[in-house]
This record gives C-alpha cells, structure tokens and sequence, in this order.
C-alpha cells in the first residue's frame, strides 16, 4: 500500500461516488457467483439484521484529519471540511441525555480537530457516560495546541483507541503516511507518561491492527502478545488491548483492492468467510452512528456510503429527533461490504467478535 | 499465454476428490489437523510451511503460505528469515554431498 496526499474527493476519483462504490461492491460478488450477503443471512436465520438494544451512541466529529491513510473508509484528510457543528453536537448530548445510553464513542477523521471538542467530551463525561475517542495519535504530536491532549484525556477518564497497524516502521508508514510510526510511538509515550495504558491506572489505552493488504487480521490474542513484547522491548511502551480489525472494502481501501487487481480475491476470501456467529454479534445491532450533519446510520461504513437508518417517519433520520425506541425497532440495511464484518472471527470497532 | 502453472487452480485444490474421494477426505482431515495449535503455534507453523514451500518449489504453496504467514501476524522480514532456512539446508544439503565426492575423489586418486 502506498499513502496519498489529497483524499479521493479532492482528486475527484470514480471511488468517492457512492454509487460506484456499491456498483463495483456488486460485481465483486455476483460475478463470482458467490451468495449476496442478504442471502447468507437468511441462510442463517439472520435476515433481516435486526437491534439488540441502544448502547453506543457513535459520533463522527468530521472529516478533516492530519493523516491520508491508504485504508480509510472514511475518505479523511487536511482536504476535507466536514465538521460538525457544534448545534448539532448539543443535538446528540440531548439525544444522549434522554435515552438509556452510556457510551459515547468519538471519531472522525481526527475528532480533536474539531473545534468544539473539548466541550463536547466535557459535556458527555457530566452526563455520566464512559467516552471513548478514536485518536490517531500524531495529532497529539501534531501541533502544540494538542500537546495537553493526554492530560485533557486522563480529567475526563476518556477512554483511548488508537490505530497503530504494526509495531514496525515500515509497515505502519506504507500505511499511514511517512514518519507517522515515529510521532505514533511519540504520542504513545506521552499517554503512558500521564498513566494511560499503565496497570492500575485505570485508563485504558486499546491499540487497533488492521491489516497492511489484502489479507484478513491474524488471531487477536497471539497478535496482542505479540505487540505487547515489541512495543515493551523495542520502547518500553505499555497498552492494554489489542484490537483486530478487517478491512472494509469501501472507499480508499477499496481503490486500492482494485488498482492492486486484489478486488475478486479479497471479497471472495470475505463472502467464503462468513462466520454466522460473527453475524450474530456485528456492532450495528448496538450501536447508532451519527454523521457529521447529523443523520443516523446503522455503522460507520454505512454512513460513508450514506445508507441512513431505515425508518419509516423521515425526521427520525436526523439526531433532531432522535428517538430511542422508533431506533431500536428499525432494521439494519446490509450490502455487501457487510462481509468485512462477518469473516472469520469478525470485527468490530472493538476488534474480534466470535 | 498457456502455462504449466494456474494460480486459479489453487482454488480447485479441494476438487481433487473428484478422482478419488475416501483419500482425498483422509488427506484434507490429517492437513487440518496439522496445522492447528498444538506443540507449535498456527504461526509457527504456517512459517515452516513458507519455508517448506520454497524448499519443494511450489508456486501454488508460496501464494498460499505468504498470504497465511501475514495473516498470522508475520512480518517481512520474519518470512524472509524462513525463506533462509530453506535456502540454507538447500544448499547445505548439497554442499554436504561434497564430502562424498571428496571421499570419492580420494579413493581413485593417488
């Protein structure tokens, strides 16, 4: 994999339009006579995807990051100015405040860009939810104004994810840029400097592999003793979990799967490794995603190919009007790229389900 | 371009049953077992299986071996390193064999 500097909107790719990303996602399985992913879960008693509850509010903060990694499904970069406002952010705390939820996960792009984050983790940490943020790392590292970030995170008992896809150089940069494996164990430093990662702490510092290719993410156990020992002994570096993670095929990553000619082989390595158990515990059953305008979708890569919730009364849509229960009754909407979450032992934004 | 070798064919490797099933299924049962945790690692394993692969020269095994070494977690360089291996006995194996032709050498020799 190679790392670009403008996202694929700037360069006005084919592979920003969402209708050819769902057009190619098509192909990719019925060309190879392979069972569409409704078929598989009606073949296991899944269809239609249904909730399991309300538990994790997710919110997309923006687009805008300091990173163009080579896989992002979000299509992020210093080019793109989605951002939520900050009305709608009030929208999602009163969303939050009149439902049962109880974590709120940020990400973006880089969430702390957004202006008005500070406040907003404020915010959700007085109403007694456990925050989650999805930091890059480097942006801890990127400009002063970010380097009380690890403090900021340890007041308000922030929970930390953060990508780093390999413990080595090499291949962390073919995949997030150059000279991002360094400022990343930088930032991991400072995180551990403030207790983050540390036992008994009580700050939880998680890690996320995803995978450098076309290729699915290894066992995650053996994987994270296997970071575990590196980070120790290469930098000292301490972190709780690891989270494995599949690629999904949207977006960024799939332009490349397919410049690569890695396109049928990946998805028929997907659909072949559709795990029902997987199917059963897939993070859209739990969670709400919200975009940076606001609209509700099932998942993260739903929202990037703005498949919004499906619910009958079109102003439930919206985080305006959010209502718990009209949400809980809905059905999840399912394509193809489904199958990044069911293969094998699956993947979540908490890595591994089955 | 025709050629001896079809990376489609790896994908047809199960069909070999076909021809002969009761030893096809004995082979692909004892194959699973084999590579499942036991003494060794999966990891470990699927490394020595890289190696293997390159020893016996078979394209089908290196595709296979490569894209499951890094979906065990292997890094490059950890698959190079078993690549040597493999090289390593190779060549020692025939370098070994030079004793016998120094031994020979020896013996129709004055």
């Amino acid at each position: 994999m190679s790392t670009a500097t403008k996202s694929l909107k700037k360069q006005n790719s084919e592979f920003s339009n969402i209708d050819y990303q769902l057009k190619v996602l098509h192909h990719g399985v019925k060309d190879q006579n392979l069972d569409s992913f409704s078929t598989k879960l009606k073949e296991t008693n899944l269809f239609p995807l249904t909730t399991t509850g309300l538990d994790i509010f997710q919110i997309n903060m923006g687009k805008m990051c300091n990173q163009v990694c080579s896989h992002c499904h979000v299509d992020a970069g210093p080019d793109r100015k989605e951002i939520m406002s900050k009305e709608t952010l009030q929208e999602c705390l009163d969303a939050i405040a009149k439902s049962e939820i109880k974590t709120v996960d940020l990400t973006g792009g880089a969430p702390e860009m957004n202006p008005h984050f500070r406040w907003f983790v404020e915010q959700a940490y007085k109403l007694d939810c456990k925050v989650i943020v999805r930091c890059n790392l480097t942006i801890i590292v990127a400009n002063k104004k970010y380097f009380d970030l690890p403090e900021f995170y340890k007041e308000n008992e922030v929970e930390i994810v953060s990508s780093l896809p390999h413990y080595s150089e090499k291949k962390t940069d073919s995949q997030r840029g150059d000279g991002v494996f360094d400022r990343s164990i930088r930032a991991l430093m400072m995180l551990n400097e403030v207790g983050y990662g540390m036992e008994g702490s009580g700050l939880t510092l998680n890690l996320v592999y995803n995978p450098s290719g076309a290729f699915l993410p290894p066992n995650q156990d053996g994987l994270e003793k296997q970071f575990k020992r590196k980070l120790k002994k290469d930098f000292d570096i301490e972190f709780n979990s690891l989270f494995a993670i599949t690629n999904i095929p949207i977006s960024r990553y799939l332009d490349y799967l397919v410049a690569s000619e890695n396109f049928m082989g990946y998805m028929q390595k997907l659909a072949n490794s559709y795990n029902p158990v997987a199917a059963e515990g897939v993070m859209c059953r739990n969670t709400i995603s919200v975009g940076w305008d606001g609209y509700l979708y099932d998942c993260d890569f739903n929202q990037m190919l703005e498949l919004k919730v499906a619910v009958a009364d079109k102003k439930r849509q919206h985080v305006k009007d959010f209502d718990s229960q009209t949400l809980i009754d809905r059905k999840i909407i399912v394509n193809e790229h489904c199958f990044g979450c069911t293969a094998g032992a699956g993947s979540s934004c908490g890595g591994e389900i089955a | 371009m025709k050629t001896y070798y079809n990376p489609d064919d790896l994908k047809k490797f199960g069909k070999i049953g076909e021809f002969q099933k009761p030893l096809a299924d004995k082979f692909f049962s004892y194959y699973g077992d084999v590579f499942k945790e036991g003494a060794l690692t999966e990891r470990e394993k699927s490394l020595i299986a890289l190696a293997v692969s390159h020893a016996v020269q078979c394209p089908y095994c290196i595709d296979a071996y490569t894209v499951d070494t890094l979906e065990k977690g292997c890094d490059e360089e950890e698959m190079m390193e078993a690549v040597h291996v493999a090289a390593a006995i190779r060549s020692g194996a025939t370098l070994v064999h030079g004793v016998q032709m120094m031994n020979k050498t020896k013996d129709v020799s004055m």
